[in-house]
């Protein structure tokens, strides 16, 4: 009813300017609107208020398909949240599982986490840097080289996280870390089994590509006048990259940490195999210990645990958390990002 | 004494740092060597290529783990049979100190043979029993080269250990079961048909697209051509922000919610299908496809719009004939950008979609995808077994895969938006 | 008996396939201040951004022909393009301080040549402004960002920046064309003070500034150089005709 009333006007709003399309036939404007072969190429009517009543259904379905999304976004949000929201307490962030995890809070996940995310960031930050660094102050911009170096970074962004476990297990596990056993610790198994080390160091390759856009994008808004100044002062090619370019790019490498660690909090599948335990009575001690984190958490917690239901509300709990922690740094780089653009058009 | 002072200032002079004073003549003849220029560039130049080097990396390490399937005829391979049973050993039964020592110490076959009986993993007697064959060659190499081997185990790399010949009989075996119908690795008789898995996958990618595709191509459209600014600027946030939700919490909304209330509404029997799966991993390729179409879109010249209106075409014509078409290049890398992400979506599909490796073609059935496999796989699985393998090949199908899509989005689509919009 | 600072022979300059400049040969008298006229688009910038080597930052540019300073060609392949900058120095068309403060502006060319020493540093920024007329305006607030200057101030600061490196060239590329009249005739006098110690090169769009300021003038017009003089000359008894027309203001 209300939806029949609200077409019925804007029906007739468009009739309206319609009609005062109509008054312009006069002088001719009709007539080339007619013949016109970009009408007949497109075999449309002439009649303009089918045109008009498909304009507005065209229109409003693809609002409801951004609505849609939208919705769907937000009631995702309201579910967990409203799921989340009684364990939400600081008792749950900070003690350890109990009763074969029915019981107690998340903390050896949450500070398995967030050692993660700085050792993968120590690790992502600096190279991504350099990289984008490369790319927009060494690199020629039609180079064979910047080519093929931007090919690699959006192929980086685009292989399944999957793969990057596989690799972890591969190359760091297999091949470094058991290497390093045979030749530092005469076989000992130390560095040759999962454990944080590696599960850092494979997140942060999945994360390099989302550092190295952020720092380019942002490294591209600084003004080419600048550099040409500083060069003109006769100061170096590094001299005007780390007094001038680097500075004023500061606030995108912070935007892309910020995104890389969102990335890697929530990534589960690089550390399937590669660190992540089911559960650990103590906190990681060392770079060769195994680690508990959120993500992993909520995966074994839904399809592992023995009891699901009774493990309900843990489970919203820690989605909760996750999804608090990477919305808020998403924020966080959104704005950042936003104001870099902002200085690129002033 | 002079001549020493001489050379000495001179040294000290190259590495005092020059000082151009006021009124100093600069001397620009001469080129200057400047080493923290020089430094700075060869390591930024060096850290540049690690994301080429870390492409070729993950193609060798990913491929030399799944290799040892296709390579069971090779000569030199029982050399590693005794290292892998070390290996293995360290693996499945470190429960049992003993037993570890036990393949450092002896070389004697029978034991190696009881150690292969021993193990409680049945996928495990399973290889050793199919071997018996080529067992007694086998061990007599073991009598043979048993020191040899154990003195290079100090040396040798791991993954020379791991490409194992004692998988060698059940590669063979693999290698013919991996074209069927029955995914069963862990079994008596362990079979590892791809088919049902790859059928699972492209189900899941179908059902996602065309659940993800139509809505993100369309609210792209939505906010590039018809949205007012302010609606644009909460829209388009709205939707980036889907893409900073973690795949897991996805999962876990998917597992949790909505196979439940899709069940009710549809009524169907299996609780976590294809479907559900589907549409959750839908969730993540959204805002994908809606981000590269809305640049595709919004690439579009601005004078082919107003062009269009300026004939008389209303904003939806515009719109659906004109703006649309100019970019099709760049919705076909945007949908094919989200079939790679669907393909390779791991944690959503071990969370929604059942997981069990069925053959049939009802989307509202249990399904299991490539990734998905591996995921669950990986962790339960023996180094260097066959099974191992095959995951690994699995992955090797992935990583192909999505670097070919890649490569087409990059590279064809590229060149053909750009003609397009150039119009050459 | 005048010195010549710059000469250049048979200079060409390609922009990938496009000409911009075109067999220029010209000598520029030291401590005198050349100005370069010409419409938009004829290559004076090009031709002056040459002089110090900044078109080596675009890929696509070549040069043919001999550019001498002092005797010495610079785009000899043993020269140090860096030393020849700061010899060289560069006044751009928009004003372009660096996000520092005043003070961190004018020390930057010192302390990338090596000078840390606080009191060095401070009497080389003060002379620098000073020089640049714009001590007076700034000494109180050495320390606020060079971006809450106004235009005319921070095209100045770029002047003095410019100073505290000791060039013996400044090139000025249109230092005034985005002030107001006021800024303008400020930088003009300036330039007046600085000729006595500097050898100085100015583009500018507008005819009555070269001729207030200028000793020498060039007129370009579609990447070549058409004519060459004394100021005086070139604007009372041009010896082209399309000089002739330019200044009366018959076409550009």
């Amino acid at each position: 009813m209300m939806l029949q009333k609200f077409y019925n006007s804007v029906r007739s709003k468009k009739q309206n300017r319609n009609n005062t399309i109509t008054e312009l036939n006069a002088d001719g404007f009709s007539t080339t609107f007619q013949k016109n072969s970009f009408f007949e190429m497109l075999k449309l009517k002439t009649n303009r208020y089918k045109r008009d009543a498909k304009g507005f259904i065209f229109e409003g379905i693809t609002l409801a398909s951004a609505l849609i999304i939208v919705a769907i976004l937000i009631v995702m949000l309201v579910v967990i949240f409203n799921g989340g929201k009684s364990m939400f307490t600081w008792e749950f962030l900070t003690t350890f599982p109990k009763e074969g995890m029915t019981k107690g809070g998340i903390f050896p996940a949450i500070y398995g986490t967030a050692l993660l995310v700085i050792i993968m960031s120590i690790a992502a930050v600096p190279f991504g840097t350099i990289t984008a660094i490369y790319l927009t102050e060494y690199a020629r911009e039609n180079s064979f080289i910047a080519r093929s170096i931007r090919f690699a970074v959006r192929t980086l962004a685009v292989i399944p996280s999957i793969i990057y476990g596989l690799f972890g297990l591969g190359f760091f596990i297999k091949y470094v870390g058991t290497g390093m056993d045979s030749v530092f610790l005469g076989g000992h198994l130390k560095w040759g089994q999962p454990n944080i080390l590696w599960a850092s160091l494979t997140m942060a390759l999945l994360t390099l590509p989302v550092v190295i856009v952020s720092v380019e994008e942002a490294l591209k808004t600084i003004p080419r006048e600048l550099r040409e100044a500083s060069l003109a002062l006769g100061a170096t090619k590094w001299q005007t990259i780390r007094k001038v370019v680097f500075p004023g790019s500061i606030s995108g490498i912070l935007t892309g940490a910020i995104l890389a660690v969102s990335r890697g909090a929530g990534e589960v599948a690089p550390i399937l195999f590669t660190g992540a335990a089911y559960y650990l009575a103590t906190l990681p001690g060392s770079l060769s210990d195994q680690f508990m984190v959120l993500g992993y958490h909520i995966y074994i917690m839904t399809t592992q645990s023995a009891n699901v239901d009774q493990t309900l509300p843990i489970q919203f709990g820690t989605t909760m958390v996750l999804l608090l922690l990477t919305f808020s740094l998403n924020i966080v780089a959104i704005i950042l990002r936003y104001r870099i653009r902002k200085r690129r058009i002033a | 004494m002079n001549k020493i002072k001489q050379i000495i200032s001179k040294l000290t002079g190259l590495f005092r740092k020059q000082k151009a004073m006021p009124g100093d003549k600069i001397d620009i003849t001469h080129k200057r060597f400047r080493w923290s220029d020089f430094i700075a560039e060869k390591i930024i130049k060096g850290v540049a290529f690690l994301s080429i080097t870390i492409i070729i990396l993950i193609f060798f390490f990913v491929f030399r783990e799944s290799f040892p399937i296709f390579n069971f005829g090779s000569k030199d391979k029982p050399k590693t049979e005794q290292l892998t049973a070390t290996k293995n050993q360290n693996n499945t039964a470190n429960q049992n100190p003993q037993q570890e020592q036990y393949g450092v110490e002896t070389t004697a076959p029978e034991k190696q043979e009881q150690y292969g009986a021993e193990t409680s993993e049945p996928a495990k007697q399973e290889q050793y029993g199919v071997e018996t064959t080529e067992a007694s060659q086998q061990e007599q190499y073991g009598v043979e080269t048993g020191k040899d081997s154990l003195m290079m185990g100090e040396n040798k790399t791991p993954n020379e250990a791991t490409e194992s010949g004692s998988t060698n009989a059940s590669n063979k075996q693999a290698i013919k079961t991996l074209i069927t119908k029955t995914w069963q690795p862990v079994s008596d008789n362990p079979r590892y048909g791809l088919l049902p898995l790859l059928l699972g996958t492209f189900k899941i990618t179908i059902i996602s697209l065309l659940f993800a595709a139509p809505l993100a191509i369309l609210a792209a459209l939505y906010t590039s051509v018809f949205a007012n600014k302010r609606l644009k600027e909460i829209i388009k946030p709205t939707i980036e922000m889907l893409a900073g939700i973690p795949s897991v919490v996805i999962g876990f909304f998917a597992l949790m919610v909505m196979a439940s209330f899709l069940q009710n509404l549809f009524g169907y029997a299996t609780r976590l299908n294809s479907f559900v799966g589907g549409i959750a991993m839908g969730l993540a390729a959204i805002p994908i496809i809606y981000t590269i179409t809305e640049d595709a879109l919004t690439a579009v010249p601005k004078t082919y719009y107003e062009a269009s209106l300026a004939l008389g075409a209303s904003k939806w014509q515009t719109a659906f004939f004109v703006i649309l078409p100019a970019a099709t290049p760049g919705i076909f890398a945007a949908v094919l950008l989200g079939i790679g992400r669907v393909f390779g979506e791991t944690m959503i599909a071990l969370m929604a979609t059942g997981n069990a490796a069925m053959m049939g073609l009802n989307p509202f059935e249990s399904v299991r995808t490539l990734a998905a496999t591996i995921g669950a796989e990986m962790a339960e699985v023996v180094f260097g077994d066959t099974h191992y393998n095959v995951l690994f090949l699995i992955g090797s199908m992935l990583f192909i895969f999505t670097f070919i899509i890649n490569a087409i989005a990059e590279f064809w689509v590229k060149g053909k938006l750009m003609k397009k919009i150039q119009g050459k | 008996m005048k010195t010549i600072k710059i000469q250049t022979e048979n200079m060409y300059l390609h922009y990938g396939s496009k000409m911009a400049l075109n067999n220029i040969s010209i000598s520029i008298p030291e401590n005198k201040v050349t100005a370069l006229i010409g419409p938009s688009g004829c290559g004076k910038s090009t031709f002056l951004r040459s002089l110090n080597r900044m078109n080596d930052l675009i890929d696509s540019v070549k040069i043919e022909g001999n550019v001498f300073i002092d005797g010495i060609n610079i785009y000899d392949k043993n020269i140090d393009v860096v030393n020849l900058r700061k010899k060289v120095g560069m006044v751009f068309q928009k004003s372009n301080p660096f996000a520092k403060s005043i003070f961190e502006n004018v020390a930057y060319g010192p302390r990338i040549n090596g000078i840390n020493n606080k009191n060095e540093l401070t009497e080389i920024v003060e002379t620098s402004l000073q020089n640049a007329a714009i001590w007076d305006e700034v000494k109180d607030r050495l320390y606020d960002s060079a971006l809450g200057l106004s235009g005319g101030q921070q095209q100045r600061l770029c002047i003095a920046r410019t100073l505290a490196v000791n060039p013996e060239i400044i090139l000025m590329d249109e230092p005034a064309s985005a002030l107001d009249p006021i800024s303008t005739s400020k930088i003009e006098e300036l330039i007046h003070e600085l000729k006595d110690k500097y050898t100085i090169v100015i583009v500018t769009h507008n005819m009555q500034q070269a001729a207030r300021v200028s000793d020498y003038t060039a007129f370009f017009y579609i990447g070549e150089l058409i004519e060459f003089d004394k100021t005086k000359k070139i604007y009372t008894n041009p010896d082209k005709k399309q000089t002739e027309d330019y200044i009366t203001g018959r076409f550009g």
